[in-house]
C-alpha cells in the first residue's frame, strides 16, 4: 500500500514507543504514578516535557488513584488526556475507572499488563486489565511494538468519536513489550495532527456554559444511563472498523481491526489469544503447517467490546479451538475462552472449545507450550486447562486436580 | 439581587447548616467557578438526576477524589491558556475531604494547584447516617459511636485540619462558620483571590444529626465558636493574622446541653469528669489562638 | 426528556422541585419594630428564598421550608412564624 504521509522508522524500546506516539497525540494533561513496568514511559513522556517538547501539564502525583482522577478532571474540562500504569496501579483506580466510563469520558491509559498480588510479581500477565473487563473500558491487546504506537493513535480517534466517548486501555505485555527493543515506525506530526485532529467534547466544564455532571441516579434513571454505555459499545464495532481502515490507508500498516487471522484458511484447528504471545503461537504454526497440520491463529486485538460477530464468522466450519490466555478468573477459568464459548453456543453448528491458562506471572511461553496446547485439543474439548506446571511444587492432591484438566 | 449561584429547590433537611454555607460560599465565589463535589449530604441533596442546584459548572466524582479532580481541573484550564479569572474549588463534608479523600488532597496541596479547598464540617458521616468521622468530637454520640454502658461516645479528639493544612505550606488557611456568614464570604473571597492552594474549614451545625430543632442551627455554630470548641481564625503563610475572639469566656455546657448528641454528658454517672476534658480542649483552644481578650 | 449523553443534569432545574410543599408553618414580618435592612435573615436562609429590598422582607413562599432560622437570628425579633396546617 502506497502512503504518502511522513513516518520515520526508530529502534526505540517499547516504552519509548509509547512515548514518542503519546507526543504525537497531543494530550493537555498527563498524570501518572510509576509501577514497574511502566516507569520507562513516563519518565521517557517527562524527559520530552523537560526539553519541550511535548506542551502538557504533566503532573507527578502521589497515588494512581490520584492520576486517574486527575486525568477525569481534565478530561471533564474539555482537555486529551493521558496515564499509564500495571497490575496493583490499575487495581487502585478501579473505582475511578467505573466512574470515568459512566462519566462519557474518553481518556486513553496505557496497562503495561503485570500479574496481581498477593503474591507480589512484577512479571507479565494479563490479570490486571482482564479483571477490568467489567469497567466499561474499551480494550485493545497489541502483539509487538508497532503495534503498540498504532494502538494509540487509533484509540483516541475512536474514544473521542461522538458516537463512542467511550474510554480505552491499550494494553501491552510488561517486559517482553515494553522493554524490549524493536524497530517501530512513526508518523511525523503532521501526518498524527491529519490523522487525531484535536479533542472535540459533547460535553465541558466551563463557566461560559455552566453543566452539571456526575448526578446521582435513583432506580427510575439508573438503568437507562448502563444501557446508554452498552450501546456505546455496541456502536464502537462500526467506528473502529471505519478507524482501522482510515489507519491502513493512511500509513500503510494494518489497523486496529478486531482480530486478526492468520492462516486460517482450512483449518481445523484455531488457537486463539491475545497480545506477545501470539508471536510464538504464529511461529508454531508456521512449524505445525510444514508438518502438515491444519492450523491457523486468531489474535484478538479487541477484547472489549467483545468481537463476536468477527469471530463467528473466522471460526466457520472450524473444528476445534484452543484458547490459550494469560490470565485466570478465579473459581472459572480463563475469562476469553469463558466469553468465547458463551458467544459460540447458540450456534446450531460450533467449533469445541479448550481453554488454557498459560504464563501467568511471567512463565515464558514458547513454541513448546503452543504445541502442548495444540496436541491437547485435538484430545476433546476442556476448561481451565493450566499448562506446564511445576509438579514438584505441589501437594500430589493438588497435582492430581490439576492433571485431570489433561485427560 | 441576583439570584444565587446554588438555587432553591434542593431536598436539604430543614435548616441545614450545611446547604447555608456552601450557599453563602458558592455567592461569595461567583460565577467564574468550578466546583467538584464529593458525594455526601451537599451532592445528594443538590444534584438528583434530572435536576441540579448548581447554577456553576459542577461535577461529582466519587467520595474521596474532589483533590485530584479540582487539580486535574485547574491544570486543564492552565493547558488552555483559560486558568486566569476562574476560581477551581474542590468540597465536601468531612468524611469526603478530611478522612476518605483526605490522603489524595494532601497530595494536590503538596503541588500546590490553585484550588480553594473546603471542607462542610457537620462532624459526622451524616448522609449515610450519622456515623462517626475523624472531625466528630470528644464524646460526642454517633450511630458508630453510641453513648452506652460503658462508652461516653467518641473517645477521639477532633483530628486537627487547619494545623494540617499549614503544615502542607498552604499560603492561607481559615475556619469559619455558617454562622457567621460575612465571616465566611469575606474569607472565601480572599482565599480565591490569592494564588495556590488555599483552605477553608467551615464549621456546619446538623439539626437532624447533632440533636437540635432546625431553627436553632445559626444560634448552636455561634455557641460552637463562643465557647473555643471551633476556633475561628485565619493563618496566612504559617502566622496567625487573625482570630474571632471574645470578651467573655462562655462554658462549653451552654454549647453541649442543647444538643441530643451530648445528652448523656448529663446524665451523672461520671458524666461531669467528660466536659472538664471538654471544657479543656476548649481552654486549650483559647490558649493557643488567643481567643479571650480582655477588655 | 430523554437522559443526555453524559447523564448531566440542567444548571439550577431544582426549581422544579416546590419544596415550600414541605411547610407546616410560614415566617411573617409582624412589623411590630421596623426592618433594618440588615439582611441578617437573608444569610441565614438555607434556601437562599428570601430578599430584603427596601427594609422589606420577602420570602418566597415556594421554596421555604418553615425551618424559622430567619425568625431566630431578625436582630430586632420582628418576624414569627405562623401556623399553617
Amino acid at each position: 500500500m502506497a502512503t504518502a504521509v511522513e513516518q520515520e522508522r526508530k529502534i526505540i524500546e517499547g516504552s519509548m514507543a509509547v512515548a514518542e506516539i503519546v507526543k504525537r497525540c497531543r494530550p493537555q494533561v498527563v498524570s501518572a504514578y510509576p509501577i514497574t513496568p511502566q516507569t520507562h514511559i513516563v519518565e521517557d513522556l517527562s524527559q520530552f516535557v523537560a526539553d519541550g517538547e511535548m506542551e502538557c501539564e504533566f503532573i507527578n502525583c502521589e497515588s494512581e488513584f490520584s492520576a486517574i482522577s486527575i486525568c477525569l478532571g481534565a478530561s471533564a474540562t474539555g482537555s486529551r488526556v493521558y496515564t499509564a500504569t500495571s497490575s496493583q496501579g490499575l487495581l487502585l483506580m478501579t473505582e475511578v475507572l467505573f466512574n470515568v466510563s459512566g462519566l462519557r469520558l474518553p481518556i486513553v491509559l496505557t496497562c503495561a499488563n503485570r500479574a496481581v498480588s498477593s503474591p507480589l510479581s512484577i512479571w507479565n500477565d494479563q490479570q490486571d486489565s482482564i479483571a477490568l473487563r467489567d469497567a466499561g473500558w474499551m480494550q485493545f491487546y497489541a502483539e509487538d511494538n508497532q503495534e503498540v504506537a498504532d494502538l494509540h493513535l487509533q484509540a483516541y480517534k475512536i474514544a473521542e468519536d461522538h458516537r463512542v466517548l467511550l474510554p480505552a486501555m491499550v494494553c501491552m505485555d510488561g517486559f517482553i513489550l515494553t522493554h524490549a527493543f524493536e524497530p517501530v515506525e512513526l508518523p511525523a506530526q503532521e501526518a498524527a495532527d491529519a490523522f487525531l485532529p484535536a479533542y472535540d467534547p459533547l460535553v465541558k466544564l466551563d463557566p461560559e456554559q455552566p453543566v452539571t455532571m456526575g448526578a446521582f441516579a435513583d432506580p427510575n434513571y439508573y438503568m437507562e444511563t448502563r444501557w446508554h454505555l452498552e450501546y456505546a459499545m455496541s456502536q464502537a464495532h462500526a467506528v473502529i472498523e471505519e478507524v482501522a481502515t482510515e489507519f491502513e490507508q493512511t500509513f500503510g500498516r494494518p489497523g486496529l481491526h478486531v482480530i486478526e487471522e492468520y492462516r486460517t484458511e482450512g483449518a481445523e484447528t484455531i488457537i486463539l489469544g491475545l497480545g506477545s504471545m501470539m508471536s510464538a503461537v504464529k511461529d508454531t504454526v508456521d512449524e505445525l503447517r510444514d508438518e502438515g497440520e491444519a492450523v491457523g491463529a486468531i489474535k484478538l486485538r479487541c477484547y472489549r467490546p467483545f468481537p463476536e460477530k468477527r469471530l463467528i464468522e473466522a471460526l466457520q466450519g472450524v473444528k476445534r479451538v484452543a484458547v490459550m490466555e494469560k490470565d485466570i478468573s478465579l473459581g472459572k477459568g480463563g475469562a476469553v475462552c469463558t466469553d468465547l464459548r458463551a458467544a459460540l453456543y447458540d450456534l446450531p453448528e460450533r467449533p469445541a472449545v479448550t481453554g488454557f491458562v498459560v504464563g501467568l506471572g511471567g512463565r515464558d511461553i514458547a513454541n513448546h507450550t503452543v504445541r502442548a496446547c495444540y496436541q491437547r485439543t485435538k484430545q476433546g474439548s476442556g476448561e481451565n486447562v493450566w499448562v506446564e506446571m511445576r509438579e514438584d511444587l505441589l501437594e500430589p492432591e493438588m497435582v492430581q486436580a490439576w492433571k485431570q484438566q489433561w485427560e | 439581587m441576583a439570584e444565587s449561584l446554588l438555587a432553591p429547590g434542593h431536598t436539604a433537611c430543614l435548616g441545614c447548616g450545611e446547604l447555608l454555607g456552601a450557599r453563602l460560599a458558592i455567592d461569595a465565589a461567583g460565577p467564574n467557578t468550578i466546583v467538584v463535589n464529593t458525594t455526601g449530604c451537599l451532592e445528594v441533596c443538590t444534584s438528583k438526576f434530572p435536576q441540579s442546584a448548581w447554577r456553576v459548572p459542577w461535577i461529582h466524582s466519587l467520595f474521596d477524589n474532589a483533590g485530584p479532580v479540582a487539580a486535574g481541573i485547574e491544570a486543564s484550564l492552565r493547558a488552555q491558556g483559560k486558568k486566569q479569572g476562574i476560581t477551581v474549588i474542590a468540597q465536601g463534608g468531612d468524611g469526603g475531604m478530611a478522612d476518605i479523600g483526605f490522603g489524595f488532597t494532601s497530595g494536590m496541596w503538596e503541588r500546590g494547584h490553585d484550588v480553594l479547598t473546603m471542607i462542610f464540617d457537620n462532624e459526622a458521616y451524616m448522609n449515610t447516617g450519622i456515623q462517626r468521622s475523624g472531625l466528630t468530637p470528644f464524646d460526642a454520640r454517633t450511630s458508630t459511636s453510641p453513648s452506652g454502658k460503658v462508652s461516653f461516645g467518641n473517645p477521639r479528639p477532633k483530628k486537627d485540619m487547619v494545623q494540617i493544612a499549614v503544615a502542607h505550606g498552604l499560603p492561607y488557611v481559615a475556619s469559619t462558620s455558617s454562622s457567621y456568614a460575612r465571616d465566611l464570604q469575606t474569607k472565601v473571597k480572599k482565599a480565591i483571590a490569592i494564588e495556590g492552594p488555599t483552605f477553608i474549614h467551615v464549621h456546619t451545625p446538623c439539626p437532624l444529626g447533632w440533636g437540635f430543632a432546625a431553627a436553632s442551627t445559626v444560634e448552636i455554630g455561634q455557641l460552637a465558636v463562643k465557647t473555643a470548641l471551633f476556633p475561628v481564625v485565619e493563618i496566612e503563610e504559617g502566622k496567625v493574622t487573625k482570630v474571632m475572639s471574645f470578651r467573655e469566656k462562655t462554658p462549653v455546657e451552654e454549647y453541649l446541653k442543647p444538643q441530643a448528641r451530648f445528652r448523656h454528658l448529663f446524665a451523672g454517672n461520671g458524666a461531669a469528669e467528660q466536659i472538664a476534658q471538654i471544657q479543656a480542649i476548649a481552654d486549650q483552644n483559647i490558649e493557643r489562638y488567643g481567643l479571650l481578650r480582655s477588655s | 426528556m430523554k437522559i443526555p449523553i453524559g447523564v448531566t443534569a440542567k444548571p439550577g432545574s431544582t426549581t422544579e422541585t416546590k419544596t415550600g410543599s414541605w411547610r407546616v408553618e410560614k415566617p411573617v414580618f409582624t412589623g411590630e419594630k421596623p426592618c433594618t435592612g440588615c439582611q441578617s435573615c437573608v444569610r441565614a436562609c438555607p434556601e437562599g428564598a428570601i430578599t430584603v429590598e427596601d427594609k422589606q422582607f420577602v420570602v418566597d413562599l415556594e421554596f421555604c421550608k418553615g425551618c424559622g432560622l430567619c425568625v431566630a437570628v431578625c436582630p430586632v425579633k420582628g418576624l414569627e412564624m405562623e401556623q399553617e396546617r
